[in-house]
């Protein structure tokens, strides 16, 4: 005898239950501190900062023990959180120009005023896996010295004295925010832009990939890639001036593009922008190539149709939480959708007289 | 207690979900009279228009007040209780004040083609008096009358569906609704 | 007992007001979609936010709330969801159709007739109707604001030359009042007709797509179709084989691996209903009275 199913509401606690004692693992073996992961695993705790998009070592970090590892997972964690907080105010927009660098470096230029700096990188590390951190590794030290002072100046700003540089007018206007507006096509750079920050990293990464490849090829070069900590200033209208409120980790990325010029502009470099939270490197990279790419119009440059050119396509499908919610929904249940569709199927075969065997025996 | 200090909701979350499901059944069945309560504005704002502004107007909303309703009490309410910036006519998201005020109400946002939603709310402090339309659309079974300022503006408006503005009628503690959807019809 | 962590109905008052002048708005433009700032909510997008935040925003304490997907009470999904507004908003909940105030559905309009004391939300997931012939936004807004509904005409045109009939058979679309073509959401095309003229309210909320829409009372919504080939609702031609119905949507169900199968009410609390004041199907068991 049939009896519709119940108890859905105790097989979710039991779920939640088993969920848990999976999240631990081996109880042999020690639990991993909400610090351990913000120190050893600090770029997957940057990733879910970025995407995240709220600043907060420690929440990122808990997020992520508590999503098992799983870093969409913990995006999410963080984005829900983030958008239950309260707005107090907005801060004054971050001079990178001011960064305390620990890694800056420029693939178009020799030598820099301040220097190239490589900083903690992985780019010339062979890949060979490190068998002694399997054993209880020591801490190794790095050898320091005092930073000589000099200013690290934007490297695309000497382009840009010499009149090579597409020029960037400054703007007072407060930028759209479109998680307080819903996403409005066209959307304007500065939307883009956010919306790119936020963006899954890896599927940036594979729209960067297909400008190289031709895709609305942009022939981008790392005009300067820059990593370090930045004030973040908020002006106090009691106080009549702007205070620093904390410090933030960023990459910024800037690109020079080939630009052949337009019925309007003399031919020159155009930018593409990329800055993204904490030490997101290839991110910030794809972030710049994706822009360029997006400001085909804007240039004049020609629509060849590729994925990377178009803008709602990029910013409707950039967004991981988005992408995974609605992808991972199809599990529920769609009996209704899939019982309509299987009378459907049996009626046009019935039309088509090619008789349903299931229905004949029935 | 200052005037305009006092007069908003007592229970903020509660206050404002009731009210607005009185504005939400309103605006739902064009033509039926609601009691709202929570609101105490100062005079010449009544108490249903107040609390219409507690419930949906904010920072974000631009708020027009139509001269009989710019007194200085009301300003300062205003901005205590919702924060609604202070705009002109065209620029508006809500509107306050009696229907002669606010004339002429073609400056008023009715959105645009492709976004009809981007249109003014106009809330219109009624005196009472007999119906004098007859009204019929989407929200009323088969007709309905009711007391309308005057019969001409709002035949313009439905004329321009989907574009137009939206009245909430205030008086007293009662609203009703005139959504841009609704054919209207003189007694 | 209400978590006291969070607002009522856990939304912000900021947020809730933004929500609700959408709703307003939706009214209004019957069948038009509002774009919200639609938030993220600690449950997937794709699984019922927009839904969610339309509750949210609505719900008042003395509400009672019921929540289906697919028709049922007990599915997991809504399970979780009225969990949810149980903890955030402390607010009665019930699994009788004819006792609720605010329904939150997911792919079923209730068997039981609502009333003018009612509100229907339903999550949706694609609120575009035209969305799968054209997949710009950009496009789909003006095909909108110009009445340009062609395409989807087209569409069903070419499914009748080439199947003999319009093979859409959920997320039917419709007109409303003459106006607008509008997603009803994944329900089957049974419960169309059950759009038109209902006495209740019912709110639309789409939340990854940020899109809320309306219909309000006694709106007129008309299934699209042709002369010549009429919309016509269907379903499973059995009768429910636990409470006998004739008239409601039904899920077959495969009772073994040799081709068993039987029909039953989607509609859970319908079908309980019916069960319950004596009525009984081809395969209920024996009374025990």
């Amino acid at each position: 005898m049939y009896v519709a199913t119940k108890g859905g509401e105790r097989a979710i606690e039991a779920a939640h239950q088993w969920l848990g004692e999976m999240r631990r693992g081996d109880t042999e073996v020690p639990e991993l501190s909400v610090a351990q992961i913000r120190e050893q695993m600090t770029l997957a705790v940057n990733r879910v900062m970025a995407e995240g998009s709220l600043y907060d070592p420690d929440l990122a970090a808990l997020a992520i023990k508590q999503a098992r590892g799983d870093l969409i997972e913990a995006v999410f964690l963080i984005r829900a959180y983030r958008t239950t907080l309260p707005r107090f105010a907005a801060s004054l927009p971050v001079d990178t120009d001011r960064m305390e660098i620990t890694r800056r470096i420029s693939a178009t230029f020799k030598d820099v005023p301040g220097g190239q700096i490589l900083g903690p990188t992985f780019d010339y590390t062979h890949r060979l896996l490190d068998f002694a951190l399997m054993a209880d590794g020591n801490a190794p030290r790095a050898e320091s010295r005092e930073a000589d002072g000099s200013p690290s100046p934007h490297i695309l700003a000497l382009l840009d004295r010499d009149g090579l540089m597409e020029p960037l007018a400054a703007t007072d206007e407060t930028p759209p925010d479109l998680t307080r507006e819903p996403l409005e096509m066209p959307a304007s750079r500065p939307l883009r832009l956010q919306a790119l920050a936020r963006g899954d990293e890896g599927f940036l990464l594979s729209m960067a990939y297909s400008t190289q490849r031709g895709y609305g090829r942009t022939h981008a070069f790392v005009g300067e890639l820059r990593i370090g900590a930045c004030a973040v200033e908020m002006d106090i209208p009691e106080l009549g001036f702007a205070v620093e409120i904390g410090e933030i980790e960023l990459t910024e990325c800037e690109t020079v593009n080939q630009f052949n010029g337009s019925k309007t502009e003399p031919p020159q470099f155009t930018r593409g922008y990329g800055l993204v939270m904490g030490q997101s490197e290839r991110k910030a990279i794809s972030m710049s190539l994706v822009d360029r790419a997006l400001r085909w119009e804007e240039l004049g440059e020609e629509n060849t149709g590729a994925p990377a050119q178009d803008a709602e396509f990029v910013l409707y499908h950039s967004d991981n939480i988005q992408a995974t919610g609605f992808l991972e929904h199809i599990k529920l249940p769609h009996y209704v959708d899939f019982q309509s569709e299987l009378e459907l199927i049996r009626k046009l075969r019935r039309e088509a007289g090619s008789d349903d065997r299931q229905e004949a025996a029935e | 207690m200052d005037v305009a200090l006092s007069g908003g909701f007592a229970r903020p979350a509660e206050h404002a979900a009731r009210a607005f499901r009185a504005c939400l059944q309103a605006m739902a069945r064009p033509g039926r009279i609601y009691p709202v309560t929570g609101a105490e504005p100062p005079a010449p704002l009544s108490p249903a228009a107040g609390t219409i502004l507690l419930t949906l107007a904010d920072s974000t909303t631009p708020l027009h007040l139509a001269p009989s309703h710019d007194t200085p009490a009301i300003r300062q309410w205003i901005a205590f209780h919702c924060a609604a910036p202070l705009t002109g006519a065209g620029t508006a998201t809500f509107v306050v004040g009696n229907w002669a005020a606010m004339q002429p109400v073609d400056r008023f946002a009715r959105g645009t083609a492709d976004y009809p939603d981007r249109s003014a709310t106009l809330i219109i402090e009624m005196e009472e008096g007999d119906p004098n339309a007859r009204l019929t659309g989407p929200g009323i079974e088969t007709a309905i009358d009711a007391r309308l300022p005057e019969i001409t503006a709002f035949e313009a408006n439905n004329a321009v569906f989907p574009l137009g503005f939206d009245c909430y009628l205030t008086h007293g503690d009662r609203i009703s609704a005139l959504p841009r959807s609704t054919r209207v019809e003189a007694l | 007992m209400t978590d006291q962590a969070y607002n009522f109905a856990y939304l912000d008052e900021a947020t809730k007001r933004m929500i609700r002048r959408a709703i307003l708005k939706g009214l209004a433009v019957p069948g038009y979609q509002v774009p919200f700032a639609s938030r993220e909510m600690p449950m997937p997008y794709g699984w019922g936010t927009g839904g969610v935040q339309v509750t949210a925003a609505c719900l008042a304490p003395e509400d009672i709330l019921k929540v289906i997907d697919q028709g049922a009470d007990d599915t997991t999904n809504a399970v979780s969801i009225r969990k949810f507004f149980e903890r955030t908003g402390g607010v009665e909940t019930t699994e009788h159709t004819a006792e609720a105030t605010l329904i939150q559905t997911r792919h079923r309009i209730p068997e039981h007739p609502l009333t003018e004391d009612q509100i229907l939300v339903y999550q949706v997931p694609i609120p575009e109707p035209l969305r799968f012939l054209e997949p710009r936004e950009s496009e789909t807004r003006k095909m909108h604001a110009l009445q340009e509904y062609g395409l989807m005409h087209v569409k069903l045109y070419e499914d009748i030359a080439r199947h003999g009939a319009i093979a859409t058979s959920y997320a039917y679309p419709v007109k409303v009042e003459g106006r607008y073509v509008m997603d009803p959401s994944p329900i089957p095309k049974f419960d169309n007709p059950k759009l038109s003229g209902s006495p209740a309210i019912q709110l639309f909320g789409a939340g990854r797509e940020q899109r809320i829409y309306a219909l309000p009372p006694y709106t007129e919504v008309v299934s699209l179709d042709f002369e010549d080939h009429p919309f016509e609702p269907s379903k499973a031609d059995h009768a429910c084989d636990l409470c006998g119905a004739a008239e409601t949507y039904l899920d077959e169900v495969i009772t073994d691996d040799r081709g068993g199968r039987m029909f039953v009410c989607s509609d859970t609390d319908y079908c309980t209903g019916r069960q319950a004041a004596g009525h009984r199907g081809r395969l209920s068991p024996e009374d025990a009275a």
